[in-house]
């Protein structure tokens, strides 16, 4: 079929500049069907912006995004369209705080997609089962802890039913014991073929579970390839300064 | 006839005057809750119309013509703000009252011009309290809603506006009891409020001690009462702040373990 082989998500020349500071530079970037992709990189090397970019948080100052093979930058592209197509989750997980875990989960569906409020409800309760938060339907997000309250995202994410799934530092904010809960989500996920493009700084995650790994370093693609590869050879002196700092962790 | 008290002695005066114009007090009270009660609705429904219209983005790419209108819009709004927060209410009464009979020929009833004063001018205090409202929900909500494929109006509506409107109930509550206090000057074109019903029955008997003091005592439960029914509604809305988490959650792991080389398949996230 034509359509699984096609990349699913292109990024051809993309720039950012926040006014004089250009924080990034001619990026490249494909991810095809089922890819797991982690991107990496020390702090500033424009790894979030990039991301930000790729759902239209950001407007890149030039470059293309072609989502299944349309550009999404074209004036007149639906933007809100594309994005329910691309799920986020956010380092600092925005669950809706005045709606309960279920209805955090069902408002895109009722509202974007227009589904009955019946097939949201199961759509809802299906994606947070599988996320291990099926009994706190009724809670509001201050209730919960960070891992819950990412994992509830991770759920409202899924239940759009998207066909790429974006993660901005998913255990960034979270505790260390609760970084464990999260991932594991993120790793079935990945099993079950799930399209995912994961900003992060969890290496040992980054290494088992992505299909491609891709440095960042001053807002440029510096290295990329699978993990095995690039983490026990990096080709680069930059990645290799990068990684040697996580070795002697 | 009964006898009136003498001079001096200020319960007999107190209780003679609400035998005798209790009925008067208390349908002054009625027009003043209700001049409030109305002018906050209504003055909370411009606010948030306006508060919201400020914050609505102007993207870099948009066509000159939605720029230009999208400043007249933004002008006459600034403009509305600054000059009904800018002068005085009673002012405000006698130009809109005297104004509209002079320029339009409407003779209004004093009653619609204390409407229409009384919601305009809160209508203004509360477009300000509306955009700090919109302002200090947290950007992360907005980008939320926007990466599910909200639009614009659909991330206010369900998102921003319900917490927006929770954080500003003080406030709301500050101007229905600011409310029930000013619309006092509203006597100038002789609307039947409280302090007018008082002001007539001192001049009956140039007791204007007595009298008064019975007119604020009246205010003040009226103040007292809504500012306690408003922080009811704040618990209602806020719900509970139990929950219980002692529910068996299979995902959290309290040994802090990071199962990074453990399991690998499915079947760990059902129940």
């Amino acid at each position: 079929m034509d359509e699984v082989k096609a990349p699913i998500l292109q990024v051809r020349h993309l720039s950012k500049s926040f006014g004089d500071h250009q924080v990034l530079k001619d990026i490249d970037f494909e991810t095809n069907h089922s890819d797991v992709i982690c991107i990496i990189g020390a702090s500033g090397s424009g790894k979030s912006t990039l991301l930000r970019c790729i759902n239209m948080l950001e407007t890149p100052s030039s470059g293309e995004i072609l989502f299944q093979g349309k550009n999404i930058m074209k004036k007149g592209s639906n933007v809100n369209q594309y994005r329910s197509k691309v799920g986020m989750v956010f380092q600092s997980f925005n669950l809706f705080h005045n709606m309960t875990v279920l209805q955090n989960c069902m408002a895109g569906t009722i509202k974007v997609l227009k589904k009955d409020k019946k097939t949201s409800e199961e759509t809802a309760l299906k994606y947070l089962a599988k996320v291990g938060m099926a009994e706190y339907v009724n809670a509001k997000p201050h209730q919960l802890s960070g891992g819950q309250q990412q994992r509830v995202a991770i759920a409202r994410a899924l239940a759009m039913e998207p066909e790429i799934l974006l993660f901005d530092e998913p255990t960034s904010a979270l505790d260390p014991q609760m970084v464990g809960e999260v991932l594991t989500v993120m790793r079935d996920l990945a099993n079950e073929g799930m399209t995912m493009v994961i900003v992060t700084h969890e290496m040992a995650f980054a290494r088992d579970v992505s299909s491609r790994v891709v440095f960042m370093a001053d807002g440029v693609v510096a290295e990329e390839g699978k993990p095995e590869e690039l983490f026990s050879n990096p080709q680069k002196e930059a990645t290799k300064e990068f990684l040697s700092r996580f070795r002697n962790q | 006839m009964k006898l009136l008290p003498s001079d001096t002695d200020f319960f007999g005066w107190v209780f003679y005057l609400l035998s005798k114009y209790g009925a008067i007090f208390l349908h002054g009270a009625e027009v003043t809750i209700l001049l409030a009660l109305v002018g906050t609705v209504i003055g909370c429904l411009i606010g948030l119309l306006v508060g919201v219209l400020r914050t609505i983005p102007l993207s870099k790419n948009a066509n000159p013509v939605v720029k230009v209108l999208y400043k007249i819009m933004q002008f006459i709004l600034a403009a509305y703000i600054e000059i009904f927060r800018g002068t005085p209410m009673i002012v405000q009464a006698m130009v809109v009252y005297y104004g509209a009979m002079q320029l339009f020929k409407i003779d209004m009833s004093p009653m619609i011009a204390g409407f229409f004063v009384v919601s305009i001018n809160t209508g203004a205090y509360m477009a300000e309290t509306v955009r700090g409202g919109i302002d200090s929900i947290d950007i992360g909500q907005t980008e939320a809603a926007k990466a599910v494929g909200m639009t614009h109006w659909q991330t206010m509506m369900s998102v921003i506006m319900p917490q927006t409107i929770r954080n500003i109930l003080p406030q709301i509550g500050n101007n229905l009891i600011i409310n029930i206090k000013d619309t006092s000057v509203l006597n100038v074109i002789s609307v039947t409020e409280l302090y007018f019903s008082g002001n007539s029955a001192a001049g009956v008997y140039f007791q204007y001690f007595p009298v008064f003091f019975v007119i604020s005592v009246i205010y003040f439960i009226m103040t007292f009462t809504c500012s306690r029914l408003l922080r009811w509604m704040e618990h209602k809305i806020d719900g509970s702040s139990y929950y219980s988490l002692v529910k068996s959650d299979m995902m959290a792991d309290p040994c802090g373990h990071n199962p990074v080389n453990t399991h690998g398949g499915t079947g760990t996230w059902t129940k």
